[in-house]
């Protein structure tokens, strides 16, 4: 072995490549972030700017063709009622779907961050992300099934009796709907089942960070457990909430495909923007679509980091 | 450390809500399960008149269907190598060095799954427009490959982070070059990092569906076979039976990856213990 190391380095074309990469450091860091740059750079950035300039265009109304002069029409003609409507609607969705994946995934996270452990933790683990990773379409087909007129919920709802229930759920003007599949309760409720492991897994992040000591603390000076809760516990565990709520809220914002396959026939930002760059043809107007999410997430991003949401991502 | 959590016991409300929870999120795939044997084929109507295994035997006869996995498995392949190739170089850069400019970089990593799929898509495919580029399994890859990268990036980045840098330091004062380091040193190090990332890039690539949407032309993916299917249904029962088919494939590579990464996390930790 020690042999093997006395023997004099080769000095071949490779070695001096690399002793002189060695030497300048600020060469290999170059080289290195070269090729993702100029991928990300140019294909992403590049287009997505490309995008955004398209937004300054107009469309003629008459010829429907695209006139390459900067104007702020496109953005004049996303302020009528019935587009703000659009937009306000999807909001709305995205932060209903954002509080009830709240909702719904603290206890498990709360779970599997403090009373879960060894392989029970594994499997809490796994049965959050697996849902994560499998088939987005899947998930959303499975859903089509159960809402379905003939599915099991109405099914459900005949076995124990609770028709009535069903029915005046259905009847609630605006959410409501013929049947499940096609009402907002059905685009809500797919929204939230789609996108809660997003939520689960900082909020469980934050409060494995809790630490026991603080805990004790708590208990020590005589807060009962409630109060640790909501005076140690809970404020710990918020910047985990505001990371998970970007995902719930920006992929809600942009899904076009859930609303297509379940819901009403008002549409939502993302249909709209298909549809304009698509059948219609208004590439313009898509883009200026487009500058809404990215306007929205800008805003929201920036609130998260004051929030301290990016540590327990 | 961690064996207090065992005693501890949790309130009734919070496991019902717990499992409450879980099932939420299983028991709609175990429904796709019963309804892709439901003699049934017009409906979906619950319960099943009756249960038949013919829909496997139908799907199978059906050249549409492989040819759309056959597509997808090749567009994964290719920008699961892409993003594994940039994303480790990234990730070297990142992870070792400070320079002006870091904060925006990697969070032009990140852009791509930060916002909603939709802008990706319909930016890529104004700009292959606007260049005359005609849509082929070309520019499907192009599109998937710009996410990817993240999924690799995150897991190398961290792998490398665990890495003392005195490792490299030793290898080369042992004699050996960059390229002998990389080779016997680096590779080995990040290599469960990289297969991990690789497999969670290949698992969202097969099943990405927004961004192809954009920038397929008249290839069709196996989401895409999916979504068609959705919107018009043409013969249920056999798209039944192909989401069991891709819930079967993407489980099991998953599992796989999440007990590699646990298995790799826990050498780590165990050092404690």
């Amino acid at each position: 072995m020690t042999t093997a190391l006395r023997v004099p380095p080769t000095q071949g074309f490779g070695r001096r490549i690399s002793t002189a990469l060695l030497l300048r450091p600020k060469l290999l860091l170059a080289l290195l972030l070269l090729p993702p740059l100029l991928w990300l750079g140019v294909i992403y950035l590049g287009s997505m700017l490309a995008l955004l300039i398209q937004s300054f265009f107009s469309i003629d109304e008459f010829s429907g063709m695209i006139q390459r002069s900067l104007t702020l029409r496109t953005y004049g003609e996303l302020l009528r009622p019935a587009h703000l409507d659009i937009i306000l609607r999807t909001a709305a969705m995205a932060a209903a779907v954002t509080l009830a994946s709240a909702v719904l995934a603290f206890p498990i996270a709360y779970y599997m961050a403090r009373y879960a452990s060894g392989r029970a933790k594994t499997v809490f683990y796994l049965a959050v992300m697996l849902p994560l990773w499998s088939s987005y379409l899947v998930r959303v087909y499975a859903w089509k099934l159960i809402l379905a007129k003939e599915g099991i919920v109405t099914w459900i709802a005949a076995e124990l009796g609770v028709e009535n229930w069903l029915e005046a759920l259905l009847s609630i003007p605006v959410i409501g709907g013929a049947a499940l599949s096609v009402s907002y309760i059905g685009t809500f409720t797919v929204f939230v089942y789609i996108w809660l492991p997003f939520m689960i897994l900082p909020i469980q992040a934050a409060l494995e960070r809790v630490p026991q000591s603080m805990i004790e603390a708590s208990a020590d000076l005589g807060a009962p457990p409630h109060r640790t809760f909501r005076n140690v516990i809970l404020p710990l565990a918020f910047p985990g909430v505001v990371a998970g709520s970007i995902f719930t809220f920006s992929l809600t914002l942009g899904d076009y495909i859930i609303p297509q396959i379940i819901g009403s026939s008002r549409l939502f930002l993302g249909q709209v923007v298909y549809i304009q760059q698509g059948t219609a043809g208004n590439i313009p107007l898509a883009a200026a679509f487009c500058v809404v999410p990215i306007v929205v997430m800008s805003i929201y991003l920036s609130a998260a980091k004051r929030l301290g949401a990016f540590d327990a991502l | 450390m961690r064996s207090d959590a065992a005693k501890r016991k949790a309130p009734r409300a919070l496991s019902i809500a717990a499992i409450a929870g879980l099932l939420f999120l299983h028991l709609p795939l175990a429904l796709i399960l019963l309804y892709a044997f439901s003699t049934e084929d017009a409906s979906y109507e619950f319960p099943p008149p009756g249960l038949t295994l013919r829909w496997f035997a139908v799907a199978w006869d059906r050249q549409d269907i492989w040819d759309a996995i056959a597509l997808s498995l090749r567009v994964a392949a290719s920008s699961t190598l892409i993003a594994m190739l940039l994303g480790s170089l990234a990730a070297a850069a990142m992870s070792r060095t400070r320079f002006f400019g870091r904060e925006s970089i990697s969070l032009l990593i990140i852009l791509p799954i930060a916002l909603p799929g939709i802008l990706t898509g319909i930016s890529l495919r104004s700009a292959f427009n606007l260049g005359g580029i005609s849509f082929s399994v070309w520019t499907i890859m192009l599109g998937h490959a710009t996410f990817c990268v993240v999924m690799v990036y995150n897991n190398v980045v961290a792998r490398f982070r665990r890495m003392p840098s005195s490792w490299i330091e030793a290898s080369m004062d042992l004699g050996a070059d960059g390229f002998q380091t990389f080779r016997h040193v680096v590779l080995p190090n990040i290599a469960t990092a990289l297969l991990v990332g690789g497999m969670l890039a290949f698992a969202l690539s097969f099943d990405e569906v927004i961004v192809t949407t954009f920038t397929a032309g008249q290839q069709t993916t196996l989401p895409i076979w999916m979504l068609t299917e959705l919107v018009r249904p043409r013969q249920r029962p056999v798209t039944n039976v192909v989401a069991v088919f891709v819930i079967a494939v993407t489980f099991a590579p998953l599992v796989v990856a999440q007990l590699l990464a646990r298995r790799t996390e826990g050498t780590s930790e165990s050092g404690l213990r």
